[in-house]
């Protein structure tokens, strides 16, 4: 147990090299949610009227972008995955005295710090489109605890799977995720969509982590009729926590039963 | 007498329903090497994973070092070094970087993982490419690296899944000459391999695994003695001398006749007497040789004698 944190450590710098020394991921790993905020805040944002916003989609958008962000984030944290048991350094780990909850850490640590990063790249590009936060420093921050909270607990979702499935299949999870942060209040309001899917919207993890960044950060379109609308800072905390819950288990037991 | 490092005793393993591991024996005695010579679904990396604390066993049991692999594998991981099909080395990280990152995590300080790094580069003739990212490195190097990395903590036990599939013939003799350098610093050897000369090169004792059990176990010597030692191939010019070229054959060992390639292969014992004087009764009848190699027997040739 003393060795996880220094286990974890040199696990997460070893990550955190790849990031700096791979350019080209970076700056696509960047590029793509600064070309989003481009598409959606010009392209189609001069389509977009949302109920409630005044008619400024980009204020409106940039929270759910930033969401988006955060919950795509769990691809990055599967694909590792996958390549490092497809390529047999799980299997080294595991037949080496190391700690496994080090492993983990470092994983966990590195995925953090290089989505925070991304945040803050994402954080500058809002601010440059005319975005801006209203509510003070501190709103601001919990705000950005709150998107950091969800990234985590996606961290587990994305190891769990990532014992689980193929590289390829992987890879493929994108296509998944996509719609995924869609149906949500990412980009337009659940009370624009069809009934049953403006429901599920509304009950959409992303969204209650979204509206409530609406909220503290003093951006319009964050009121709304449902219970969930209306609880959106305590769902945006109860959500992510109960994701950490089912899933940190099922990682521990997933990757114990590589054994089998 | 040395005593045993590794025993295993009746393992089995079911994937569904296919037995990868079906009543697995083994024991190799201490500071030896073991080849565990086997076909592709053999059962070889099963039995590799499960010695290392991998896989867990269905039933049977296995011991490391003396220690129990399914009651105690912490301390199993203690004494053992596994390198796998496929090299576990980190592409963007430099071969130094590589080996101190590994050495942090058997839990040297960052001084003697700097060291022991040097150390293992030295050793494993990488010295000169430390500071290269392992994409850059031969398929050999990457090998070597991963050698290496499994030396960090000087195991007493070390595990070998087929350390050199894939690799063209000089980078496999570099990484005979890596495992070569392990064995002489005294840590115990299983390596699994497809070839029969890699096994005889390397190997104290070869253990041949079919079905998910070892049917023959000896040494090199006594089991290729047994399946006859090496095999002279000959190819003649005419396909009409075949019957008494089989004639001076059979003098060897039992010679098979292949009429469409104009083939006979016999297995010979003492290899470069057979070879002359094959050669010469050939000469003295005028029989025209077009060519004519000395080789090891193959993997199928081996399973056809063991299980004749």
């Amino acid at each position: 147990m003393t060795h996880a944190l220094t286990d974890g450590w040199v696990i997460a710098r070893a990550y955190l090299l790849h990031w700096v020394r791979n350019p080209a991921a970076i700056l696509s790993q960047l590029l793509y949610p600064i070309v989003m905020v481009l598409l959606f805040g010009y392209v189609f944002g001069s389509a977009m009227a949302v109920a409630g916003t005044d008619g400024d989609y980009r204020e409106y958008l940039m929270p759910g972008m930033f969401g988006q962000t955060m919950a795509v984030g769990v691809t990055s944290t599967l694909i590792t995955m996958t390549t490092q048991v497809s390529r047999g350094v799980t299997d080294r780990y595991r037949s080496m005295p190391v700690s496994q909850t080090g492993v983990v850490l470092g994983r966990a640590l590195s995925d953090m710090v290089s989505s925070a990063l991304e945040l803050a790249v994402l954080i500058a590009c809002g601010v440059a489109v005319g975005w801006r936060w209203h509510n003070g420093p501190t709103a601001a921050l919990a705000a950005v605890g709150l998107l950091l909270l969800l990234r985590f607990s996606l961290i587990w979702v994305g190891i769990f799977a990532g014992l689980k499935l193929t590289p390829e299949a992987a890879g493929a999870s994108w296509m998944l995720m996509l719609p995924l942060t869609m149906v949500a209040n990412t980009f337009v309001s659940p009370a624009q969509m069809p009934g049953w899917l403006g429901f599920l919207a509304e009950w959409n993890p992303l969204s209650a982590t979204v509206a409530a960044c609406r909220r503290l950060f003093g951006n319009p379109g964050f009121a709304g009729e449902s219970w969930a609308a209306e609880h959106a800072l305590l769902l945006a905390v109860a959500w992510p926590v109960a994701i950490t819950l089912v899933f940190l288990p099922l990682s521990a037991r997933a990757y114990r039963r590589l054994s089998r | 007498m040395n005593s045993y490092s590794l025993v295993a005793e009746g393992l089995t393993k079911r994937f569904g329903d296919a037995a990868a591991l079906d009543g697995f024996d083994l024991a190799v005695r201490e500071g030896t090497v073991c080849g565990l010579l086997g076909p592709n679904g053999a059962g070889k990396t099963t039995a590799v994973r499960v010695m290392t604390t991998l896989l867990r066993a269905d039933g049977g049991r296995a011991t490391v070092a003396g220690f129990d692999v399914a009651a105690q594998p912490a301390q199993v991981r203690r004494v053992i070094g596994l390198a796998s099909q496929e090299p576990a080395v980190d592409e963007i990280l430099t071969g130094r970087e590589n080996l101190v990152m590994w050495g942090r995590l058997y839990h040297l300080d960052a001084r003697r993982a700097r060291r022991r790094a040097d150390e293992l580069l030295e050793q494993f003739g990488l010295a000169e490419a430390a500071d290269k990212r392992i994409k850059h490195y031969s398929g050999g190097m990457r090998r070597r690296l991963d050698l290496a990395a499994t030396f960090i903590q000087a195991p007493r036990v070390l595990f070998l899944d087929e350390p050199t599939t894939g690799l063209d013939p000089r980078n496999r003799t570099e990484v005979w000459q890596a495992v070569r350098t392990m064995v002489a610093d005294g840590c115990t050897v299983l390596l699994t391999t497809q070839y029969l000369d890699e096994a005889d090169q390397l190997a104290d004792q070869i253990a041949v695994l079919r079905g998910g059990r070892v049917i023959a176990d000896d040494t090199p010597d006594r089991l290729k003695s047994s399946i006859g030692g090496d095999q002279l191939d000959l190819v003649l010019r005419d396909a009409r001398d075949l019957p008494e070229a089989c004639d001076v054959l059979a003098a060897f060992g039992p010679p098979a006749a292949d009429p469409d390639t104009r083939r006979l292969t016999a297995p010979v014992t003492d290899r470069m007497h057979a070879l002359g004087e094959v050669m010469r009764a050939l000469a003295a009848k005028g029989i025209e040789v077009e060519d004519v190699a000395l080789r090891r027997p193959t993997l199928d040739e081996v399973f056809l004698k063991v299980t004749a």
